[in-house]
């Protein structure tokens, strides 16, 4: 029994399991990962599944990932290389195309033709998201306070949060009006933030497709312009709001996290599912997993999401009747689908002109806004989305090392698709059948796409949630809305990762600062256990 | 109209034709008389091709002489620091030469096909300075800066591009090494060498080949991630691999207007390469060994790893006295890293024995203000970067 007696647990190998982890083992602490699957990884995975080709299985792109984050674990020791890629674009149905670009006066030529005015409108709007992500980005790193709490920590930690929203020294002093739109945009649908700047439907339609990526909203819901503002904080070496590929797959982001745990004596354990937290007094010891073995450590930090870790793996009697009930009240609906696809060969897509770097990013078929707020009617249903919102890639055309030279891997992400799908729910013949449906969609748009299909992966909310362990498929493990954002992530009064066990934790996407491959939250969780133990940390992020 | 020869602006390269066909941005800038791309379309970009796939630059530019004559051996090992007496034949060496002060004029690569038969590869001209040092040796100095065309095919595919033009077996070549090739009727040299310190070679062939070899790269690397590469993209990957660049790092000797800021090998990290047990007299090898002897170098070149992630350029480095101890040379985040690196110029014995407590003003401009950050750095091997696989043998083929 004594070998199974470690500092810290970490239960979950996803990239914040795995950054949690890899912080608290360079601090030299004894750390272990149990993870449920065969494979590393939770929903920053490449599997090989046909042979060949190597899938993003889940997430697909990278932004958000702090560099911070890659510099203290030294990632690309390991094999991080991210890849950034040109641009973007929107197929239209008249056989045009709207396009963006790594650089910003190729995408104002490029809209000039959509719209004169919007053009210019679009340096305004660029100006004013970009102002919320220097916001925000500050806020991401810490610990959000605890507003109803009198504690000299918490309310030093209210103030640095209310100081880095008027941040005068980063932005020049914010005015009262700059802060009223902090105010609006968190609160706003995207519909009507982007009409307050652009008059063109395609426009708009490209601009709002952030919005709604893995959210259960539309884009005249409340709230889906923060969505966008949470897929624009990252950066690709300070160009804010700009993806890349992670070289090899999103695999290589936990592959290389692993790398880092393992440097620093760390280890993480695949086919151990853990199913119980063993408590004592109110007190989390240890973890019991499926197999029957016993783990027993000082600090138990779960990279679950909070309703799976609360009311799935924790004993409801050891935990306060009010709390659970949150939990329970926790909004983490599905709303997406992904085909990953080995082609082979290069699709062409007539829309969009040969060697235009548009094409070499995220591509889109979505042209209005009122398609993409029916393509949500229909999730509200219970279906699938038969106009769907789809944001593709072609990862292979940047990076070398998914498929043989001349053979492509492309990544479908689809939006919407129900966790509980009507008349019955899912079943493998209506998956195969939601698989062909976008199989079609995209055909509409490639005349040779369907020739070149070697095979592909359908994943639905159900399997997100069954195989990855996301709670109905959502990929941010909890809604991004200002009720469960920030100190009400996940839920009002545990927002610091601590839980109401005492020596448990929480490291998962449904703390602040929510979804996303960022690695903040495990990295925010790793300090606060670290602060509990008395062990100071080191590195960029802190 | 004609044109009157008699007065030559800038030179364009045997590439011009092609390089400014893929240029997006119409960057240009003035390589030791040459019109090369300074950017093609985005550096983040072509840096990455380099790190990624395949990156493609015309080196023509770059100062090339061919050294004959039954006494090149000789006049070779004489001339630079480094003992080059067991050097191979169809091998390359990295080399640095001095003047008689041992003062380093340059750096650059020697390549060797016979006793008799060297190329020299560097940065600033020396074709005078060759003729000068050759007197008594029985050897021909030719300037190939003009008749010999250049490319540099770097990254992690180039080796499977580089088949795909035809350069079988490629992929066995060891690093510093180099073989003769005959592609599509021309003679093309391909060496293992190169400035990103990454996988990559560089090809040497006839001006007239210079359109067909740039086409049939090109095509041979479609599958493979290939794209032009600017100066911009070289700079970064050149500062990551840790390469000194003449001039910007070092003033070369005969360049220094001012006496003070001549260097030695000592001084700029490049004391590996100087062979003072080396049985015959080099050109400084006295000034150099008196330097040793003394131990009086005056300054250090070192690596830099800076907190934050504003790049440390121009830089004054300081002791927690705030003192001024040094300049920082070259700086960049590195995309690759995710580190805030630098090359400095400090003045021992910082760098050497005190590595701690040093740190970098940086000044950083944000909307016409600057703002000043105080950045600790900690002192670090000046070779930031350097995978696995730049020196595998065989290399890494994508098949």
């Amino acid at each position: 029994m004594a070998k199974n007696t470690h500092d810290v647990i970490v239960i979950g190998a996803g990239h914040n399991g795995l950054t949690a982890a890899s912080y608290m083992a360079k601090a030299g602490l004894d750390v272990v990962v149990l993870e449920k699957n065969e494979w590393i990884g939770g929903a920053a995975v490449s599997r090989e599944l046909y042979p060949g080709w190597k899938y993003s299985n889940c997430s697909y792109v990278c932004s958000l990932l702090r560099p911070e984050i890659m510099r203290d674990l030294e990632l690309y020791k390991y094999g991080l290389q991210i890849i950034p890629y040109e641009g973007s674009a929107t197929m239209m149905r008249n056989g045009d195309y709207y396009a963006h670009y790594h650089d910003h006066d190729m995408t104002i030529n490029s809209i000039r033709r959509h719209s004169h005015k919007d053009a210019e409108a679009y340096e305004r709007y660029s100006r004013d998201v970009l102002r919320q992500c220097k916001i925000i980005k500050p806020l991401l790193k810490m610990t959000p306070p605890d507003l109803t709490s009198f504690k000299p920590k918490d309310l030093f930690g209210a103030l640095e949060f209310a100081k880095h929203f008027a941040a005068k020294d980063e932005l020049g002093g914010l005015g009262e009006k700059e802060i009223y739109d902090t105010i609006r945009f968190y609160t706003m649908s995207i519909r009507d933030y982007l009409d307050e700047y652009f008059e063109s439907d395609i426009t708009k339609a490209h601009l709002a497709g952030s919005a709604i990526i893995g959210t259960a909203l539309g884009p005249c819901s409340p709230g889906s312009a923060y969505v966008l503002l949470h897929h624009y904080m990252g950066e690709v070496d300070g160009s804010v709001g700009a993806w890349g590929y992670s070289r090899g797959g999103m695999g290589s982001i936990t592959k290389a996290m692993t790398g880092c745990l393992n440097a620093h004596g760390g280890e993480v354990k695949p086919d151990n599912e853990v199913v119980n937290v063993i408590t004592k007094n109110g007190r989390a010891i240890g973890v019991a997993t499926k197999k029957g073995d016993e783990y027993y450590a000082k600090k138990i930090v779960s990279n679950l999401d909070v309703k799976r870790t609360f009311l799935k793996i924790t004993e409801e009697s050891s935990l306060p009747g009010e709390f659970v009930e949150r939990v329970k009240n926790f909004k983490i609906r599905g709303s997406s689908g992904k085909l990953n696809i080995a082609l082979d060969g290069l699709p062409e897509f007539p829309c969009i002109p040969e060697g235009d770097p548009g094409g070499g990013g995220d591509m889109h078929f979505t042209e209005t806004i009122e398609e993409m707020e029916g393509a949500y009617d229909d999730w509200k249903r219970g279906e699938w989305s038969r106009n769907p919102y789809v944001d593709m890639c072609i990862p292979s055309k940047s990076d070398p090392t998914m498929a043989a030279p001349g053979k492509h891997y492309m990544s479908v992400f689809i939006q919407y698709v129900p966790f509980n799908l009507a008349n019955g729910g899912w079943n493998e013949e209506r998956k195969q059948e939601f698989g062909r449906h976008i199989v079609d969609c995209i055909a509409e748009f490639s005349p040779n796409f369907k020739d070149l299909i070697n095979h592909y992966e359908v994943r639905t909310p159900l399997e997100l949630d069954n195989e990855v362990g996301l709670t109905e498929g959502n990929i941010f493990q909890g809604e991004l809305t200002m009720d469960q954002l920030m100190f009400n992530r996940p839920v009002p009064g545990y927002a610091q990762y601590r839980t109401p066990l005492k020596n448990m934790y929480m490291c998962s996407s449904s703390t602040h600062p929510g979804g996303g491959v960022m690695g903040a939250p495990g990295a925010n969780a790793a300090r606060e256990v670290l602060i509990d133990m008395n062990i100071p940390q080191t590195g960029n992020y802190y | 109209m004609n044109r009157d020869l008699r007065f030559t602006a800038l030179k364009k390269t045997p590439f011009h034709s092609r390089t400014s066909l893929a240029s997006r941005t119409n960057k240009y800038y003035n390589w030791n008389g040459f019109t090369v791309p300074t950017e093609y379309s985005t550096t983040e970009l072509e840096y990455t091709a380099a790190r990624n796939g395949t990156s493609v630059m015309d080196l023509t530019p770059m100062c090339k002489y061919m050294i004959n004559g039954s006494d090149a051996n000789r006049f070779v090992d004489y001339l630079v620091t480094r003992d080059l007496s067991q050097m191979e034949d169809n091998t390359v060496a990295y080399i640095i030469w001095c003047n008689e002060d041992g003062k380093v004029m340059d750096d650059g690569t020697i390549f060797k096909f016979s006793n008799t038969k060297f190329m020299l590869c560097c940065a600033v001209k020396i074709y005078n300075w060759l003729h000068d040092s050759a007197e008594g040796f029985d050897v021909s100095c030719e300037d190939a800066t003009d008749t010999t065309a250049a490319l540099a095919i770097q990254g992690p595919t180039s080796c499977s591009t580089l088949k795909n033009y035809g350069a079988d077996d490629l992929e066995l070549l060891k690093p510093f090494g180099m073989k003769q090739y005959n592609i599509n009727g021309y003679d093309v040299l391909i060496s293992r060498t190169g400035f990103t310190g990454d996988l990559g070679y560089e090809l040497w062939t006839d001006p007239a080949n210079a359109e067909n070899m740039w086409d049939s790269i090109m095509e041979a690397g479609k599958e493979l991630k290939i794209r032009p590469f600017g100066m911009h993209a070289l700079e970064m990957t050149r500062i990551e691999a840790g390469f000194i660049q003449t001039n910007t790092d070092f003033m070369a000797a005969e360049d220094s207007l001012r006496p003070v800021r001549m260097r030695s090998p000592y001084e700029i990290g490049m004391g590996w390469l100087v062979h003072l047990n080396k049985e015959s007299y080099f050109v400084g090898k006295r000034a150099l060994k008196k330097e040793k002897e003394t131990g009086n170098s005056e300054r250090c070149l070192v690596g830099l790893d800076i907190d934050g992630d504003k790049p440390a350029v121009g830089s004054v480095i300081y002791n927690e006295k705030k003192e001024d101890i040094g300049i920082v040379t070259a700086a960049m985040w590195s995309p690759t890293m995710k580190r805030n690196v630098a090359l400095a110029s400090l003045k021992r014995p910082y760098g050497i024995k005190i590595k701690e407590n040093i740190f970098a003003e940086i000044y950083h401009p944000e909307e016409l203000e600057y703002k000043k950050i105080w950045a600790k750095c900690k002192v670090v091997k000046r070779q930031f970067f350097s995978p696995e696989r730049r020196n595998k043998v065989p290399a890494d083929l994508y098949e």
